[in-house]
């Protein structure tokens, strides 16, 4: 068993009187995808945004256990659990820089690593070498991500001119870029033909085995959760219904019975769009 | 387009022409159709119809030949600049940025060069140096702030206290009035910057106001508004801009052993606010390439983007808030040295609104653009004082003209921080 990278316990996230997340418990583990499925309004993204500090959950513990000893994320504030907790996520309208650079992209995202290689700004204003080179090693990450998402010949294109696969990309490589523990990602196949969520797959399952970090994937293409997760967690409203292997989870009556409405039929969780 | 299509093409382009036409008959009825004049001391409201008619028929007409335009001629709002930067063609505007430093330096000893002359270009270089300031914050991190002038205020009263309170001359005040602007940017930011958009130009409004509001009511401190008069001129090197000095004291004209003139004050202080012009830009240009500039544009594209990134984005928006202060702060300071006379007056509201027509009109984050918009702004209500009181008209109609033809401003390109060169680019 691989060491557990993130504990989720007892997330419970209300909106006045909507209870968006329930008492949601599961773990996750480093150099593993883990899967978090469910119909639509089940609260995956509202998961995700108590974990990345843009919602302050109602009740419940968020332990990362990183690296550099346990951190309570849930007391976090947002950009802090980007910077310091080394969690990285994209959004499922995707969020690029829409005027700035492929390249410019992902330079901002290395932005902590080279303000304190300009020395906060003045150190880089008098031209310190310190900061050229950290430029210059922000560069080569840069290019290897671009190299890996096949888009080193757009780096100097807006990145609000790529089309909608290569934004998916391009937002992916953005998260990467930040050297994360942790990589959330809502619903990266959403909006992509059939071959290019085959890519995708090959893309992700590679910064598993490569990067060794922990991966949460938000995702209703059946064929790229089934295909990659180590483990499922299936969410409906609100609450976990199933947890496990691909296996297990597609032949759990509880979770036909959410995607399908009716208990008798076998078939995987349907695609939707 | 098919045949039935023209007559429909017709009428909707008279439909149109016609509703503006109505639009400019409601407008220019009171606006224009009447006028008053002075008999014998009573103001008496005359009218004149046919000035409304001649308006509304050049609306109507005006509408009718934009429908009409050829498509063709139509000059597109927004290239795709970055392919032509980033690949190191020949770049039109590095020329013509060269061309117009060149021009101005060279200003004050061309032979067509008055005192008028070179007034009116300090005046520009005024506002273009306000213009890169706000560019920082409105153009780089996106903050819309309707209120600069205030900063503006905050560096002339700087520096005309600490001149007159503390005999500093301008060189020691300089600093001083940058810093304290800053940290008025600082102390306003903090509680503000949450806010978004609209919002944050509300706020900013009201601190615009609020600091011409205390530059009136605290007499003792300010002047009033009187304002504060005999604020020191600045000297070249020590030397003074006087026809005779004081005891001890060389003039700038003896030390160099030339005719007294006051033009020599009028160069002086021009070349003055085009080196802080051009100091701004070099700032301006550098810190782009530098992971708070990328931050601050970034910030204006995405916030919550940002968040996720890491960037932490209430103090990047303070940095953006107090540099562009800092900025607007020399710049007062350099207003103050210039007039040698102050007031409240200075400072309203109009001003900022100015500034930021300055930094909109010339494409929101482009250097260039801000001193093409700054020019035209400045020397078009010049121009249009022989038409007196249509003044106004020329210069809201060019206001419009832009805004139709170009947008995003006159010059709206943005030059990439960083790019991969060619060479890696085909390599890979
Ligand atoms: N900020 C908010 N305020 C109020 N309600 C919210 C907020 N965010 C989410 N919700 C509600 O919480 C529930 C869960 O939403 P969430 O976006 O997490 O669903 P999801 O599982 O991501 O769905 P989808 O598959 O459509 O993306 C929904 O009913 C939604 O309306
Ligand atoms: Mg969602």
């Amino acid at each position: 068993m691989k060491p557990v990278l993130l504990e989720v316990e007892h997330l419970t996230m209300r909106f006045g009187g909507l209870i968006a997340v329930d008492d949601l418990s599961f773990a996750a583990r480093q150099g593993e995808i883990t899967a978090i499925i469910g119909p639509n309004g089940a609260g995956k993204t509202t998961v995700f945004n108590c974990l990345t500090g843009f919602y302050k959950p109602t009740v419940g513990r968020l332990t990362l256990h990183h690296p550099a000893g346990p951190l309570l994320l849930e007391q976090m504030e947002g950009f802090r659990i980007a910077a310091r907790a080394r969690v990285a996520r994209t959004f499922q309208n995707i969020r690029l820089f829409p005027r700035m650079t492929v390249l410019e992209n992902l330079i901002v995202a290395q932005h902590n690593v080279l303000m304190r290689a300009s020395g906060f700004t003045l150190g880089a204003l008098f031209g310190l070498p310190r900061y050229r080179h950290a430029e210059q090693d922000a560069l080569e990450r840069s290019c290897l991500w671009l190299e890996r998402i096949g888009l080193v010949t757009r780096a100097n294109d807006e990145a609000g001119s790529l089309p909608y696969g290569d934004q998916r990309r391009l937002e992916i490589a953005r998260a990467m870029c930040t050297d994360p523990v942790l990589l959330c990602l809502d619903e990266p196949a959403a909006g992509l033909n059939p071959r290019e969520s085959a890519e995708l797959n090959q893309f992700l399952t590679g910064i598993r085995e490569r990067e060794k970090i922990g991966i949460l994937l938000i995702e209703h293409d059946m064929s790229v959760v089934m295909g990659i997760s180590d483990h499922i967690v299936v969410l409906d409203y609100g609450k976990r219904i199933a947890s496990g292997s691909p296996g297990t989870v597609r032949r759990d009556p509880a979770v036909i019975r959410a995607y399908l409405g009716e208990p008798e039929s076998d078939a995987v969780p349907a695609e939707r769009t | 387009m098919t045949e039935a299509a023209v007559p429909t093409r017709i009428a909707s382009a008279m439909k149109e022409a016609g509703l503006a036409a109505f639009v400019a008959l409601v407008l220019a009825m009171p606006m224009v159709g009447l006028y008053t004049v002075d008999e014998g001391g009573v103001l008496v409201v005359r009218t004149r119809f046919d000035w409304v008619l001649i308006g509304v028929l050049v609306v109507f007409a005006g509408r009718l030949a934009m429908a009409y335009w050829p498509a063709t001629l139509r000059i597109p709002a927004r290239r795709d600049a970055a392919h032509v930067a980033a690949d190191g063609h020949f770049n039109i505007l590095k020329f013509l940025g060269i061309a117009a430093i060149s021009l101005a330096v060279l200003l004050p000893v061309l032979p067509v060069t008055d005192r008028y002359v070179i007034d009116v270009a300090t005046t520009v270089l005024i506002y273009v140096m306000l213009g890169w300031g706000l560019n920082i914050v409105v153009g780089l991190a996106g903050l819309l702030d309707l209120g600069y002038v205030a900063f503006y205020a905050v560096g002339a009263y700087s520096f005309a206290l600490l001149a007159r309170n503390f005999g500093l001359n301008f060189w020691e005040c300089l600093p001083l009035a940058g810093a304290l602007a800053a940290l008025c940017g600082i102390l306003l930011g903090f509680p503000v910057l949450r806010l978004r958009g609209d919002y944050l130009a509300i706020v900013t409004l009201g601190f615009g106001e609020m600091i011409r509001i205390v530059l009136i009511n605290w007499q003792s401190f300010t002047g009033g508004p009187n304002g504060l008069t005999s604020i020191p001129r600045p000297s070249f090197f020590g030397l003074p801009f006087t026809r005779n000095p004081e005891e001890g004291e060389t003039a700038f004209h003896q030390f160099f052993g030339l005719e007294f003139a006051p033009y020599h004050r009028l160069a002086f202080l021009y070349y003055l606010i085009l080196a802080l012009a051009l100091v701004t830009n070099a700032f301006t240009m550098r810190i782009r390439r530098l992971p708070i500039g990328r931050a601050w544009e970034a910030l204006r594209e995405d916030e919550i983007a940002c968040r996720a990134l890491g960037i932490n984005p209430t103090n990047t928006k303070l940095t953006a808030f107090a540099i562009g202060a800092m900025f607007g702060g020399f710049a007062g300071s350099f207003f103050a040295a210039r007039q040698g006379f102050i007031s409240p007056e200075s400072f309203t509201f109009i001003e900022s609104a100015m500034i930021l027509a300055v930094v909109v009109l010339g494409g929101m984050g482009s250097q260039i653009g801000v001193v093409l918009a700054a020019t035209l702004l400045v020397v078009l209500p010049e121009l249009g004082r022989e038409f007196a009181e249509f003044r106004m008209v020329l210069f809201g109609a060019a206001m419009i003209a832009i805004m139709i033809w170009r947008p995003h401003g006159l010059l709206a390109r943005r030059d990439p921080s960083i790019v991969l060169p060619p060479a890696r680019r085909g390599a890979a």
